[in-house]
């Protein structure tokens, strides 16, 4: 069994708003160990974001609230932590790489500036040479010549700003990194960069990764573990193995239909019918069931339980005990 | 083949910048059948959106010819431009900035109708409205609803629906379903498959995903900084790509397969370089991993390589350059 670095237990969290109360996630369980890269994928509104946002205790204040379950992180319940130690383990032991680069870096700073901030708030006690240093080194680390950090994010392009917000993530040596669509806003030539830049980095550091995406294709290529996430609950979990080889969960199954193949000609394509339901009114039973194509009674009323086998969890009716239920 | 309905010639779209011409769109020439899906794919800043947007004289282009059912539409005056427009539609990328947010679903669909005067009483109105609906596969209990009311699916059916009003032959899709997640973009793309059938429609289907281009088109332009580099129909593309931009296009697209994992990928250097001045030569020779001191002087004329197979790459059209 390989060290388990952040665990998270029947994660509930809900937003308060006008009159209604959304509940983004529902029960959420999950297990990433040291060294490894889990894919979080969904669609939409599945609540991927609030999920990485609730391990950063970045949820919107006020309005967001984490109404129950925990999240263990090595060793130490963040829920519990105060608002001072989170500061120090927020871009140290934990960073975040945002989805759209052109608005996650301050437009009226350099680069080099922002790379620095991070170094600074993190590391009392060094002097202004060696931190300098550290960014020159950071910015080479990401494929950005040194001479460029006293340059504004406007000068870079989209993929080299995405660059330069993961040299801020990296300055620290989280231990975990949380990527939320990183590569979404990019070309595909920039997105084969970038991945391959990632893939070289997470080792060479033995960083664990949690990467947030709706794109199958970048899991497939980036990740050991995958969690599909519906309506803020994990539906199916695996190795990358099990779930492309052999996907259990209807929803899961839809998605790798839903895709146009590479290989081969489809005349149609089979699309999931139907839409996420509303985070405000959830669907009683199973969240799924009224986009199902194999829905049972059973699945209107009763929410089902994970079911596991061999490292591989389902939470369908479909599977485990009360199949005979059904 | 007399059925060619849309025929472009030489066109080239420059805008003014202040640090030079910026040449969004440099000598591209195409043609499409009536009834065929013609792919243009390439990444952000090639052009390939403003091929669609002067095609259809949103915006007017710097020269070239672009005939539509024989006729150069660049010669009719812009004033008369509006009868011939209801031929031509446009699909737009982003269904939550493209509807109007003060009206509702069966306002928005009958403004087209209402402006090229195709509904002869308010009754016949209502009728048309609820007729395109129900084409785009719109319940009808939306007629009332505002579009923040819709999710993003439902709103790109109303721009569908916008542009099927006027009956149109020719439509051109920016990034129909780019904003959509899988799940609805398949809807999306079913939809416009069966559109095409039922209405025998003629498609330019922008985009920059190659899974989607190659699902619905019959014949895929690659472009890269304004200029077509690859032209042919979309199995051979696939089969024997011959342009080394095409090469690496297929190579950096994530299969969502775990075995594909192991696959040597083709990694571009660099990043797209600016389109304002470009210096003569292929455009492409300073991301290119073969490209020779030549290139940057070689004139890159779209050849044919066989059966209608058409690529700008010197060296492979020198026979330098062979895969395999």
């Amino acid at each position: 069994m390989s060290e388990r670095l952040l665990e998270i237990r029947d994660l509930e969290v809900q937003y308060l708003t006008m009159g209604s109360t959304v509940r983004a996630v529902n029960g959420l369980s999950l297990v990433l160990n040291k060294g490894e890269t889990l894919g979080v994928v969904g669609e939409t509104g599945a609540g991927k974001t609030t999920l990485a946002l609730s391990i950063m205790q970045l949820l919107p204040k006020k309005i967001g609230r984490i109404a129950g379950g925990s999240i263990v992180f090595a060793g130490q319940s963040i829920l519990d932590a105060s608002a001072r130690e989170m500061r120090s383990v927020r871009g140290d032991e934990i960073a975040m790489i945002f989805q759209d680069p052109m608005t996650s870096l301050n437009p009226v700073m350099t680069i080099g500036d922002q790379v620095a901030e991070m170094l600074e708030l993190h590391s009392e006690g060094r002097d202004k040479k060696e931190i300098s240093d550290k960014v020159d080194a950071l910015l080479e680390m990401v494929g950005i010549p040194a001479e460029r950090k006293e340059e504004y994010p406007h000068q870079f392009s989209g993929g080299m700003r995405q660059r330069v917000v993961i040299a801020i993530a990296l300055a620290c040596n989280p231990t975990l990194l949380i990527a939320d669509e990183p590569t979404t806003a990019l070309d595909v030539t920039i997105q084969a960069q970038v991945l391959e830049m990632m893939e070289d980095l997470k080792t060479r550091l033995n960083t664990s990764m949690l990467l947030i995406t709706h794109d199958l294709g970048v899991v497939a290529a980036m990740c050991d573990s995958v969690a599909v996430m519906y309506a803020g609950r994990i539906i199916e979990y695996g190795s990358v193995d099990q779930i492309f080889e052999s996907p259990l969960h209807p929803y899961t199954i839809g998605l790798f239909n839903a895709i146009p193949s590479l290989e081969g000609k489809t005349h149609r394509l089979i699309p999931i019918e139907g839409l996420m339901p509303n985070p405000a009114e959830l669907p009683q039973g199973c969240s799924f069931h009224p986009r199902c194509t194999k829905c049972m009674e059973v699945c209107r009323h009763q929410s089902p339980p994970d079911f596991d086998e061999g490292g591989h969890t389902v939470a369908c009716h479909l599977f485990g005990a009360d199949k005979e239920g059904a | 083949m007399d059925d060619i309905i849309l025929d472009v010639r030489n066109l080239k779209k420059y805008f003014p910048t202040p640090h030079g011409m910026l040449h969004a769109v440099d000598d591209v020439s195409l043609s499409i059948c009536k009834g065929q899906t013609l792919g243009l794919v390439g990444e952000s800043g090639c052009g390939k959106s403003t091929i669609g947007r002067t095609i259809l004289r949103l915006i007017e282009p710097t020269s070239g010819e672009i005939y539509f059912e024989g006729s150069n539409i660049l010669e009719v005056p812009k004033s008369q431009f509006k009868s011939m427009r209801r031929n031509m539609q446009f699909i737009f990328q982003d269904p939550y900035s493209s509807i109007n947010p003060r009206l509702t679903v069966s306002q928005s669909i009958a403004e087209p109708l209402i402006v090229n005067k195709l509904a002869s009483s308010k009754r016949e109105l209502h009728e048309l409205v609820l007729h395109y609906m129900e084409m785009v596969g719109l319940d009808h209990r939306l007629a009332s609803a505002y579009p923040h009311e819709l999710d993003g699916g439902r709103r790109q059916r109303i721009g569908i629906a916008r542009a099927l009003s006027v009956r149109p032959r020719f439509i051109v899709c920016d990034e129909p379903v780019s904003a959509l997640d899988v799940s609805i973009q398949a809807q999306i793309l079913n939809l416009l498959q069966d559109l095409q059938e039922q209405l025998d429609l003629t498609y330019i289907f922008v985009t920059h995903n190659l899974s989607v281009v190659k699902h619905i088109s019959n014949e895929i332009a690659v472009m890269y900084l304004g200029q077509i580099v690859e032209k042919c129909r979309t199995e051979e593309l696939f089969e024997r790509p011959l342009h080394p931009y095409t090469r690496a296009l297929l190579s950096a697209i994530l299969v969502p397969s775990p075995k594909a994992r192991n696959k040597k990928r083709e990694i571009l250097k660099g990043e797209i370089t600016s389109p304002i001045n470009p210096a003569p030569g292929c455009r492409f020779a300073k991301r290119c991993n073969y490209a020779t001191a030549a290139c940057a002087e070689a004139g890159c004329e779209l050849r044919d390589m066989g059966g209608g197979h058409m690529t700008s790459c010197a060296r492979v059209n020198a026979g330098e350059l062979k895969w395999d």
